[in-house]
């Protein structure tokens, strides 16, 4: 075969079935303490420091990782199994979320020793926050066009320029970012970026929230200037972040996160209708619920490879791809199912005031972290046609 | 794909090769081919996989025969090779011993039923019975007084009225008319017609898969061979855009039915768990089948629609295996009334089981 994609199907281990009942409990608690309320899918305007270092307490972020970085050496599974719990409990995640995803293995990959004993026990505590500085005001999908300049003084560089779009910067105690330290050259357009780790909240950061169309303001334009960097914050290659920045896709693309967004409508659609569907409703939930279903067990199918140690940059890319246009849809085909329900449904107010939070929250599924596009680009190269 | 990591694929897929080829079964407008392919699978017992030894089957596991017609669907091989399985594994459930030739079984449709009467009779009218035509004998499930049977039949005693589908394979209506076993058993607990729907739906799910696992393989190298506007047409991101996408149906389609078939395969019983992961394999590579059948099509243009491509043995079997034991729309009703049923706050639960 010319495309030799895998989906092995993976049963999660007993321990993590044992784990999961650990989660539900635990969030049962904090929900039962008032700490969110999980039919409201506004986790993203709820900073919830308190809640971020309960779950660290718990040992639940940094769950891979090393334990003499503070990590519990416990599996990718295991960690699946944390993640799609809290999402779908509407749990206010945002705090710690990209940290444990993505930041905290860029760190341990390339960050030297003391930046790692100082940082990564911070973020399974839950302590901190991180945000994710790739785009430029000129530079989105192409991320190798970013011009941000990070200057070489004494001890470290200087940064000057702005990045965009960065979720949570106005929270963040740190961002990892790439900056330019030399210009491309002709045989590759990528080099000459480096990733940095950045401290915010220090001179040279300036923080402007900029309002997103669900009404809310969790994405930033960060302007730096003269912003000293010390040279032991670089991560990695100088130059060569375009190495870099591939191995953090797969975990990036194919986590529950890529079709659990809008979930929550599909849960109230089923409240709504009852225990006796109509057989528009019950085809329509049917199919809705197959369809989860699937991409479900494709996304676990490359958690199982993650920690097997292979790289499925391609199959993760087609979980992203799938599960985003669907969870994109997902409020728009609820609303059709919903037309319907009775008047006298006593959840009927609260399934609108969702299906309204999410049709707006619908756009950016398909654009953040990798739009459609250069998903499909890159399932077409794994397919040998670029 | 394509990977043979069991004993059972690796023989089915050297004679699929050797028989089986596509452009050479295709040229072959007399279908000489399918005796001969029919002979070697049966001298490899692959027909009767899913029987035990000691009732005249070659006693594969479930995992090992659904394999198998993950890899019979990538050949798109028009031979009652999954009916006869079925049909082997349903008779094997009620302890009753296969016969040698081709066998199908019914009803192959959720609708249809058997009744078994008071003298041992059957009787009833099922349609869309896959290769009634060719089978020497059927599997029947009946309904009767004291529950559920399982009859072996044998086929000259039904009258069979021939149809196809949409693929050009036998779908036939199969009547019976107070027709007399071969032989009878009650079946065991717990399998009814909607378990044989399940088995019969994942069936057919990996064939649908391993279909278009082939329609993206021959798709992709159509597009890196033939030139349009003086390029490549995998070239063109639009063209690129379309394969991808086509990817990511054939991608779902394998993962929903091997997902579903690895859930059966260590079932202790067929209980909610199992059925979201057999109806979701069957809706959803339905649903794979139209769009990325769609896609391969759009891929090959005017020479994909014609006859003498093998285009058609792929995309037409794999919707016309859409409708056989239970359509993807039957399907989505049931679970939503299932899921419905649960309540609201046991459908995650449900998804999260496995």
């Amino acid at each position: 075969m010319t495309a030799a994609l895998r989906f092995d199907p993976i049963r999660l281990p007993e321990k993590c079935e044992q784990l999961r009942k650990e989660v539900r409990a635990f969030l049962a608690e904090e929900i039962a303490a008032g700490t969110f309320d999980p039919h409201k899918p506004n986790r993203e305007d709820t900073d919830a420091p308190e809640f971020s270092r309960r779950v660290g307490a718990k040992g639940w972020l940094g769950m891979t990782w090393p334990k003499k970085y503070g990590g519990q050496e416990r599996s990718f599974l295991e960690r699946y199994v944390v993640t799609e719990e809290m999402r779908v409990a509407n749990a206010p995640t945002r705090r710690f979320f990209v940290a444990d995803r993505q930041s905290g293995p860029v760190l341990l990959k390339y960050a030297p020793e003391h930046i790692k004993m100082e940082i990564l026990p911070r973020i399974c505590r839950g302590e901190i926050c991180f945000a994710i500085g790739m785009s430029e005001p000129n530079s989105g999908s192409d991320l190798f066009a970013a011009k941000t300049r990070a200057t070489r003084t004494d001890g470290g560089y200087l940064i000057n320029g702005t990045k965009i779009w960065t979720s949570s910067a106005h929270i963040a105690d740190y961002m990892i970012a790439i900056f330019r330290t030399s210009p491309p050259t002709k045989e590759n357009r990528r080099h000459g970026l480096t990733q940095f780790l950045v401290k915010m909240k220090q001179p040279g950061i300036k923080v402007n929230p900029i309002g997103q169309i669900t009404g809310q303001y969790e994405f930033n334009e960060v302007v730096f200037t003269d912003h000293f960097i010390p040279d032991d914050h670089v991560l990695g290659e100088v130059d060569g972040a375009w190495k870099q920045a591939t191995s953090e896709l797969a975990y990036e693309r194919s986590g529950p996160e890529r079709f659990l967004e809008t979930y929550y409508v599909l849960t109230e659609l089923v409240r709504a209708v009852g225990s006796n569907p109509d057989t528009r409703s019950a085809e329509g939930i049917g199919r809705l619920v197959a369809q989860l279903h699937t991409m479900r067990r494709m996304s676990v199918s490359v958690a199982g490879m993650l920690e097997a140690g292979k790289e499925p940059v391609v199959e993760a890319s087609i979980v992203k791809d799938i599960g985003t246009v669907w969870e994109q849809q997902l409020p728009h085909r609820v609303r059709d199912l919903a037309a319907f329900v009775e008047e006298t449904a006593t959840n009927r107010e609260t399934l609108e005031r969702q299906l309204d939070f999410a049709i707006k929250t619908a756009p950016k599924l398909t654009i953040q972290g990798g739009t459609t596009e250069v998903l499909r680009g890159i399932i077409a190269r794994g397919l040998g046609l670029r | 794909m394509a990977e043979s990591d069991n004993i059972v694929v690796e023989t089915a897929e050297k004679i699929f090769a050797d028989l089986a080829d596509p452009q050479t079964i295709n040229n072959d407008r007399k279908n000489s081919w399918q005796a001969p392919l029919w002979q070697a699978l049966s001298e490899a017992g692959l027909p009767l996989s899913w029987v035990p030894d000691d009732l005249g089957g070659s006693g594969a596991s479930l995992a090992d025969g659904f394999a198998l017609l993950n890899a019979a669907g990538r050949f798109a091989v028009a031979v009652p090779l999954a009916e006869t399985m079925l049909a082997g594994w349903l008779l094997a459930q009620a302890r009753i011993t296969s016969p040698e030739g081709e066998m199908t079984v019914l009803p192959a449709s959720p609708k249809d039923r058997i009744t078994l009467d008071a003298d041992g009779a059957l009787s009833g009218r099922t349609r869309g019975v896959p290769f009634a035509k060719a089978a020497k004998h059927l599997a029947v499930l009946a309904h009767g007084k004291d529950g559920v049977s399982i009859a072996l039949v044998d086929a000259t005693k039904a009258r069979i009225e021939a149809g196809l589908n949409v693929g050009y394979d036998h779908s036939d209506t199969v009547t019976l008319d107070k027709v007399q076993p071969v032989t009878i058993k009650p079946a065991p607990g717990g399998l009814d017609q909607t378990t044989l729907m399940l088995m019969g739906g994942v069936a057919r799910s990996l064939q649908i898969a391993g279909a278009l696992e082939s329609m993206l393989d021959i798709s992709v190298r159509y597009s890196n061979e033939r030139v349009a506007f003086e390029k490549k047409i995998s070239k063109f991101q639009a063209v690129q855009h379309n394969l991808a996408r086509l990817a990511g149906e054939s991608a779902a389609a394998l993962a929903a039915a091997t997902s579903a078939a690895d859930a059966i395969a260590n079932a202790t019983a067929f209980n909610d768990e199992v059925y979201l992961e057999a109806a979701s394999a069957k809706i959803r590579c339905a649903e794979a089948a139209e769009k990325g059948g769609g896609i391969a099509h759009q891929v090959h243009g005017a020479i994909g629609f014609t006859m003498e491509h093998i285009l058609h043995r792929y995309s037409l079997r794999a919707l016309a295996w859409r409708d056989d034991f239970g359509s993807e729309s039957y399907w989505a009703v049931e679970l939503g009334k299932l899921v419905a049923n649960r309540g609201a706050d046991e459908l995650w639960p449900l998804v999260a089981s496995r």
